[in-house]
């Protein structure tokens, strides 16, 4: 009597379709992924609990001030009185109009300074900002 | 003869097997520099050049802040934790209060962020910042 031998089954992860996902993962990574555009000032900010999420990151100006009241935009120094002038460029850029200033302030800055770029800012029109903060626990 | 083998091999082809490979090699280098790190912080929209609202001084409270960090709330000094039982308590007795804050020019950012913050969980939706003094 002839026994059948126990069929084989197959033990491995079928491969053929590895390269697909592979290439899945690239694309969604390489559209989601904004690259560091701003080195900015060395800051440390402050912390604070009730804090929410920045919508959208496409339209959004950076607006740094160090501890010794220098001011920084999108990662060029400039003066406290252009600020306005600068911002108020920013908003009329047709293919990105400035939505939110993002402001990274040192936590040992005088108020004075940050009240007078305020000042700019609503010269210049752009009211929505936003304080960086760091999470608290 | 040897050459001619050659010759006659045609490979038009192009080599496949490590396409996974650079595909790879592609999916680590995005994965590595992405940066997903998302900025938050305390949202606020100020108000338009021009635009002043005269306002009763009962729906005013005043929270004053020195460059020390002392904080005066309608004339008494309580310490920054305190400050969103207060407003909340105020809040309840006058939906309509607005929260005035009023800092020194030489008052820290920090303490200002603390103080905007504990407006916040006290849910003051109206809060003015007025022009420092000193």
């Amino acid at each position: 009597m002839k026994f059948q031998g126990k069929q084989k089954a197959e033990p491995g992860i079928p491969l053929s379709s590895l390269p697909d996902i592979v290439f899945l993962l690239l694309i969604f990574f390489m559209v989601s992924s904004v690259f560091k555009e701003f080195q900015g000032l060395p800051v440390t900010l402050p912390n604070a609990r009730k804090i929410e999420k920045l919508q959208g990151k496409r339209d959004v100006a950076y607006l740094w001030i160090s501890k010794d009241g220098e001011v920084s935009i999108d990662d060029r120094i400039c003066r406290v009185s252009d600020v306005s002038r600068i911002m108020y460029q920013k908003r009329l850029d047709p293919m990105h109009p400035l939505k939110l200033v993002s402001m990274k302030i040192d936590q040992g800055t005088p108020m004075g300074i940050v009240t007078d770029v305020q000042e700019e800012l609503r010269e210049a029109d752009a009211l929505n900002i936003n304080y960086s903060a760091k999470p608290a626990y | 003869m040897l050459i001619e083998k050659k010759k006659s091999r045609n490979n038009s082809d192009i080599p496949m097997a490590s396409l996974a490979d650079i595909a790879f090699l592609l999916l680590i280098f995005f994965l590595v520099t992405t940066t997903i790190d998302v900025d938050r912080g305390i949202g606020l929209s100020l108000p338009a050049k021009g635009e002043e609202t005269e306002v009763r001084t009962k729906n005013i409270t005043n929270l004053l802040i020195n460059a020390q960090g002392e904080i005066l709330l309608d004339n008494e000094v309580i310490a920054i934790n305190e400050i969103a039982r207060r407003i909340e308590q105020k809040l309840q007795e006058n939906p309509n209060l607005i929260v005035s804050v009023k800092t020194d020019r030489e008052t820290k950012y920090d303490v200002f962020i603390k103080t905007l913050d504990e407006l916040k969980m006290a849910n003051a939706t109206r809060i003015s910042i007025a022009e420092p003094t000193g």
